[in-house]
């Protein structure tokens, strides 16, 4: 009992103590003019390669805000990346979050995954630090209410009526069937899929089911199949999207199938063999190779690789912190904040803006479809209006060279 | 009415596959009473096994039934050892033990071979190398692939065997004895051990092949693969009455044909207040039927029970 009273007196002591001393300490890193900006994604395990991708991201923002010399609170200032690795776990996630609150970094880039950036949501809230993610998209991330909490990219439940507009726009089906694997994720997705397509005037034929390890759906697509529908959805992931696919086509069912990103993989390939030609799926955000061209060409200057996924939405989530900052004229969380919730910012992504949640309005989708074993994407579904890739890129590319010309 | 052929067509391939598990547990439990509900996983590693072969000899640019056959032929006596192993090491040492003790262990052997599977494989689905290019054939107005005709043909094949075995072999003849009463077969100079080792032996031949069929019949294999096969094959077994050889044929095929006609038609019938997530429902709707009016499953016979 002792030892614990000991132990709750010696936590308190310091909390006071280092509760005093915070506002110093902050101001001595400004005065010191290093401003201190985390990055968090997984630099270890399955998923390395992606964390690498999103930390460069945020280091290339870094680096050529430190060339470009910028001053803050007439000062110059230098910034400074502290990067650290979650290992795409929600334990390590807080832990490392904790870290970055303790080292009193300015603002956060990260974490890469939904998961990790959850949990780690509320400590940064609760030391009032800005954290603007590029990867995360689980809807949750900014349904709790944080103020310090923004992303970049798009929503899991803007995915549903993205891919349902560009069915209904591009297939122009008269009947769909629409199929779910049962989980919050995939019922999610088709409900809002449903909506949209009956919204488009098309006919939905009454939900089937599975579950997410259903191996097993020709009963269902047999069904399916008898009422011979025009367009197919599937609400769920590539481990039962796979087997779903590969036995529709072996019923002969013709019409168009589509799906969520949790079955918009390169993965489909492999589980649904040459069935997966010509299926069309979406994913959250744009893929890299369609940032800006400036952003392409100085990733590959600085790291002589092309950008994985997530970086130019890193790179935008960096840039936009240091450019509230400037606007604010201050590094200090609680004066830029305020700034950083009305910014308008042109990224490599587009233009960014944020709603009162703090997701990115106006988020873009991408529609992908599989072609000759190969993911490739044909559209960017953007405010609910529909650009072929094509033109997205030569619209991305030019509005970068006029921002070029005015420097 | 084509749609119906279909139902009929899927039902049959699925119940097939479940008619070859659950020859193992009715064939385990003839013998030793004992519910051995690591059958399941067997029958991943069987998968498992083939997968990596498939893997390994895809490049090498043998003929695609040369390679599945080789596959096969790995992953039979791979699952064969499990089977011995199994037996020998967890099942014989609880022989005299109180028939819960040997029931738990069959739980602990199936967490054991799932973990070890997800060591090895991975957790994630792996995707069933498709060698043999599927082909379909119409038939009625329904379609029937080239690799539901295999697994139809290789089960019957299978039970045909199986049935020979039991019924026209020595060593069926002491398999039949020793279930009817152990001490008593061992009395007239059958090794009881010995027989049921190649139960279980035989046993794990047979789902090692159905592993196989399984897996390139979805494309997919995961190390929880084996779970619910082998519930919905435990269940096929009781539905047939568990014990009896032709019990779990017949049990397997019905299992099979009620799951597929119920997820077709149970949203009609009932109006779309239950979709086709409710198919296992069901089909155990079905069995609880079954076993209230013939507690001994269909096949079964009223017997007493042995202590």
């Amino acid at each position: 009992m002792i030892r614990t009273h000991f132990g709750v007196v010696a936590i308190a002591v310091i909390a006071v103590v280092s509760g005093c001393g915070e506002d110093k300490k902050r101001a001595q890193v400004y005065r010191g003019f290093t401003i201190a900006i985390g990055s968090v994604a997984p630099l270890t395990g399955g998923i390395a390669h992606l964390g690498k991708d999103n930390e460069n991201g945020a280091r290339l923002a870094i680096e050529e805000a430190n060339a470009a010399k910028i001053k803050i609170g007439s000062k110059d200032a230098a910034f400074e990346l502290v990067s650290h690795d979650d290992q795409a776990d929600p334990k390590v996630g807080t832990t490392v979050a904790q870290k970055l609150v303790d080292a009193k970094v300015a603002g956060v880039v990260g974490h890469l995954n939904s998961g990790t950036s959850i949990p780690a949501s509320s400590i940064y809230s609760q030391a009032g630090i800005p954290v603007i993610s590029g990867s995360a998209t689980n809807p949750k991330l900014t349904e709790q209410g944080f103020k310090t909490q923004f992303r970049v990219v798009g929503r899991d439940d803007q995915q549903g009526p993205a891919i349902a507009s560009y069915l209904a726009a591009t297939t122009k089906p008269k009947l769909a069937a629409v199929i779910d694997d049962a989980t919050a994720y995939g019922e999610g997705i088709a409900n809002e899929v449903e909506k949209t397509l009956k919204a488009a005037g098309v006919n939905v034929l009454p939900r089937e089911k599975g579950t997410d390890k259903t191996t097993d759906w020709k009963a269902v697509l047999t069904k399916v199949k008898g009422r011979n529908p025009d367009a197919v959805f599937y609400g769920g992931m590539d481990a039962t999207g796979g087997p779903l696919l590969k036995q529709g086509r072996e019923l002969g069912i013709k019409s168009v199938f589509s799906f969520g990103d949790g079955a918009c993989t390169d993965k489909m390939k492999e589980l649904a063999g040459e069935a997966a030609d010509g299926l069309l799926c979406s994913q959250a955000g744009i893929p890299a190779q369609a940032a800006s061209k400036k952003f392409l060409d100085a990733y590959k200057k600085r790291f002589n690789v092309d950008p994985i996924l997530y970086s130019p939405f890193t790179y935008d989530a960096a840039n936009i912190l240091i450019e509230a900052m400037k606007k604010a004229d201050s590094a200090d969380p609680a004066k830029y904040l305020p700034v950083l919730q009305k910014i308008e910012f042109a990224g490599a992504t587009g233009k960014i803006a944020f709603d009162a949640k703090g997701d990115r309005s106006d988020a873009e989708m991408t529609i992908f479809t599989m072609k000759g074993g190969k993911l490739e994407p044909i559209a960017i579904i953007k405010g609910g209006k529909t650009v072929s890739y094509q033109d997205f890129i030569a619209q991305a590319a030019a509005p970068q060279q006029g921002d070029a010309a005015k420097k | 009415m084509d749609i119906f052929i279909q139902q009929i067509i899927n039902g049959l391939t699925l119940g097939a596959v479940y008619a070859v598990v659950a020859l193992g547990y009715t064939m385990v439990y003839g013998i030793i009473q004992l519910i051995n509900f690591a059958h399941g996983e067997v029958v991943m590693i069987g998968a498992m096994v083939a997968f990596s072969v498939i893997g390994a000899l895809a490049p090498s640019g043998l003929p695609p039934g040369v390679v599945v056959l080789a596959a096969t032929g790995c992953a039979i006596p791979a699952c064969m050892l499990i089977g011995y192993a199994m037996e020998r090491l967890a099942y014989r040492p609880l022989r005299g033990a109180p028939r819960l003790a040997p029931l738990i262990t069959a739980i602990g052997i199936s967490i054991i071979l799932q973990h070890v599977a997800m060591m090895i494989w991975s957790r994630n689905p792996l995707a069933f190398p498709q060698i043999i290019k599927a082909q379909s054939y119409d038939l009625a107005g329904a379609t029937i692939t080239n690799v539901q005709i295999a697994i139809l043909a290789i089960s019957v094949a299978m039970m045909a065997g199986l049935v020979a075995l039991v019924y026209r072999t020595k060593l069926g003849t002491a398999m039949r004895a020793t279930a009817q009463n152990p001490q008593i077969a061992g009395l007239m100079g059958v090794d009881a051990n010995r027989v049921i080792a190649f139960t279980f032996v035989i046993g794990a031949a047979l789902a090692a092949v159905a592993g196989v069929m399984v897996a390139s019949y979805y494309g997919i294999a995961h190390y929880t693969m084996g779970s619910q096969l082998g519930l919905k094959a435990f269940c096929a077994a009781v539905l047939g009455g568990i014990g009896n050889i032709p019990g779990a044929m017949l049990g397997g095929v019905l299992l099979g044909l009620v799951e597929a006609l119920g997820a077709g038609y149970i949203g009609d019938l009932t109006g779309n207040v239950f979709g086709s997530n409710y198919q296992d429902v069901f089909a155990f709707m079905v069995l609880i039927a079954v076993l209230v009016l013939r507690p001994s499953g269909l096949l079964g016979e009223r017997v007493g029970d042995r202590t």
